[in-house]
């Protein structure tokens, strides 16, 4: 009988071409490479200048998504990009799309959107694969049972050229779940809190599966979220065992196999779990009942607590650094923080359940006077469905900006940006020092948490919002 | 990729733990669609003024840090993005090795890639050599030390295949590109099976 193995251990197992040696690192196929404008376009230029081809364009998909305007083009078709070279840098990419032969969802595709929006969305994301792409956040793919990693530019000429990478077998830690998140408090709260426990390198080395009863109640969505987030604690990946759920969410999608072959398909995604038995590298547990509503109060993601938690004191001068750029005070919660720009969107937090769940707290209410509230779909998919729904026209009644498709002040790269000094109340994934805008300040937080604290005008509980608020 | 033997350097330190690539350098940087030039925005928004000036309380724009080629960095250095533009930049200021006692795994794969010496050494070498900022060190990746001034070394782990390519100055790709029939036969093996 074979030895019990971890979900990892199937996954990596599955996909190696060549195992590694104490000289050289394994060689790992790749079953989907995913593009987008910002690190592909030097992994092209090596390409052309070995005369190389690409190897898989079947396996490769490619979107505009980080440089891209949320503003409409003008009565011209112009776009409003902030700079030249973003919109080179697009251009580019949709030249190098056409002479490779990649299918791509740029400005003219109803599919176009975040990359680790789109993939699970036109269902190129399926449990058991390998996923790569130029970007951190490629972890979320992880949620439907695919091993799935951020690489850098070096590599995806690798992956173009050869459809494979070199690797050294990671660690693994268990992140086991327990209990039953309280009512109204989300995914992205418990994710934070997983993060404020282990610290933003405890992942390092590690792929993270998450598991347990707490896990196996998130909705794909919210599953995405917590994979999301899995490079925010320094691991090269999270994933999430697929089940009825994600079987569920993914049945019918452009991309997911059809008819027979879908039968044949989930018997066997099935099998991937972990064996009972198998050991992980590391282990630790997580009470559901215990997160609240949770908020970062420093300059990285594992500086989180509960809003309403005081702030910690600095055990060292770069931790008080770290609270001096926030303005925020050791042993005074978050909880009441005076807010200027709300963002609401992301790869973490730009699904339709996240809008719906802003929504919910803003339909009927205002916006706070002087403070901004910028809602980014994050697809077009996403952006269909939202006004479908008509959560626009609540987002626009509450006085909030309703955006296209696109990453947007999560990187702030396209134009949308805060101000110095200002402090951002963010659904996305990271609370850098300026990576919302030179000097702006961001404080992470779930959608609910963002629309409570855009109507109150300071950090606020958004369950005093939410109870009785379906009704 | 030219190779790399042995760095022979003065440090600077940043002590700051967790440097995040967006401090290395700022997203709005990364609409280039080449890898050259980068050296001028690195550490952008730490290194500069809002008047364009350069901000005296950076450590690297100190006197004494210029030309230093191996930098001494707070733990967790390189964490968030995977931007490539993070190593391409610190190479193209002058830095070629940084030296701490943990490195973020996209960074470090990245780095070792480029050329630039991403070592990871133990905490109480890490704690000396932040306190002996200026020291001239002479890193020698063939023997995987590093000589400190008081006739001392530290020796340092390498993946051994990222260590063979920066001693001989070749690119990973022609690795996979030499087993190009195990791939052929692992794409044959998965498709029948499907």
């Amino acid at each position: 009988m074979n030895a019990p193995r971890t979900l990892f251990d199937k996954l990596w197992d599955s996909h190696l071409v060549l195992p590694e040696t104490a000289d050289t690192p394994a060689i790992l196929y790749v079953d989907l490479h995913l593009l987008h404008e910002v690190t592909s376009p030097q992994a092209f230029d090596v390409l052309r200048a070995q005369g190389l081809k690409l190897r898989r364009p079947d396996r490769t998909l490619a979107t505009l998504d980080h440089s891209t305007p949320t503003l409409a083009a003008d009565a011209d078709g112009e776009r409003p990009y902030a700079t030249s070279a973003a919109k080179e840098q697009v251009a580019q990419l949709e030249a190098n799309c056409r002479e490779f032969e990649v299918e791509l969802h740029g400005w003219d595709s109803a599919a176009r959107g975040i990359v680790h929006v789109i993939g699970p969305e036109l269902g190129a994301t399926q449990p058991g694969m390998t996923i790569v792409c130029g970007d951190s956040h490629t972890s979320t793919h992880g949620a439907f049972g695919a091993l799935a990693f951020g690489i850098g530019t070096t590599e995806v000429g690798h992956v173009l050229a050869m459809q494979s990478l070199l690797q050294r077998k990671p660690k693994t830690l268990a992140i086991h779940v327990d209990g039953v998140l309280p009512p109204n408090v989300s995914a992205k709260d418990l994710i934070l809190h997983v993060i404020g426990t282990i610290g933003v390198n405890g992942g390092t080395g590690h792929v993270i599966e998450y598991r347990g009863a707490a896990i196996e109640a998130l909705s794909m969505e919210a599953r995405m979220t917590v994979c999301n987030m899995a490079i925010e604690a320094g691991a090269r990946a999270g994933l999430i065992a697929p089940d009825e759920t994600t079987f569920a969410w993914l049945k019918g999608r452009p991309r997911a196999p059809q008819g027979a072959a879908w039968d044949k398909a989930v018997g066997e995604w099935r099998e991937l779990k972990t064996d009972a038995g198998a050991r992980y590298d590391r282990e630790v547990h997580i009470d559901a009942t215990e997160v609240k509503p949770t908020v970062t109060y420093g300059t990285h993601p594992g500086m989180a607590i509960a809003m309403n938690a005081p702030v910690p004191p600095a055990r060292n001068t770069i931790e008080q650094r770290a609270l001096d750029y926030m303005q925020a005070v050791a042993g005074k919660p978050m909880q009441g923080t005076p807010v200027n720009v709300v963002f609401l969107g992301s790869c973490t937090n730009g699904r339709l359940p996240d809008l719906r769940e802003a929504a919910r707290v803003l339909r009927g209410r205002r916006v706070a006077e002087g403070v901004r509230m910028l809602v980014v779909p994050g697809s077009e998919a996403v952006r269909r469905d939202a006004e479908a729904e008509g959560l626009h026209e609540i987002f626009r009644a509450a006085g909030a900006e309703w955006r296209m498709p696109g990453c947007s002040m999560c990187i702030a790269m396209n134009g949308d940006f805060a101000q110095p000094g200002q402090l951002v109340v963010s659904t996305s994934n990271r609370n850098f020092e300026g990576r919302q805008g030179k000097g702006a300040r961001t404080v992470l937080a779930s959608p609910a948490t963002a629309a409570a604290s855009a109507v109150a005008g300071v950090i606020a509980d958004p369950r005093a919002y939410l109870t009785g608020a379906a009704a | 990729m030219k190779p790399v033997t042995r760095i022979h350097s003065r440090t600077a330190a940043l002590a700051d733990e967790n440097i995040d690539t967006d401090r290395i350098i700022p997203a709005r940087f990364l609409t280039t669609t080449t890898r050259e030039g980068l050296g001028k925005v690195c550490f952008n928004d730490w290194r500069y003024l809002s008047d364009g000036s350069d901000n005296p309380t950076f450590p690297l724009n100190a006197p004494d840090a210029q030309g230093c080629e191996i930098l001494v960095a707070g733990r967790n250095f390189g964490c968030g993005s995977s931007r490539e533009h993070a190593p391409w930049a610190l190479l193209d200021f002058g830095i070629r090795a940084v030296l701490c006692s943990e490195i973020a795994d996209i960074f470090c794969n990245n780095a070792l890639k480029n050329g630039l010496l991403a070592i990871v050494i133990s905490e109480a070498e890490h704690r000396w050599l932040l306190n002996h900022s200026g020291a001239e060190l002479s890193i020698d990746v063939r023997e995987q030390t590093i000589a400190i001034p008081d006739g001392g070394h530290i020796r340092f782990e390498l993946e051994p295949f990222a260590r063979h390519c920066l001693l001989e100055g070749v690119d990973q790709l022609g690795f996979l590109q030499q087993h190009g029939d195990a791939i052929v036969t692992y794409e044959q093996r998965v498709e029948k099976a499907a």
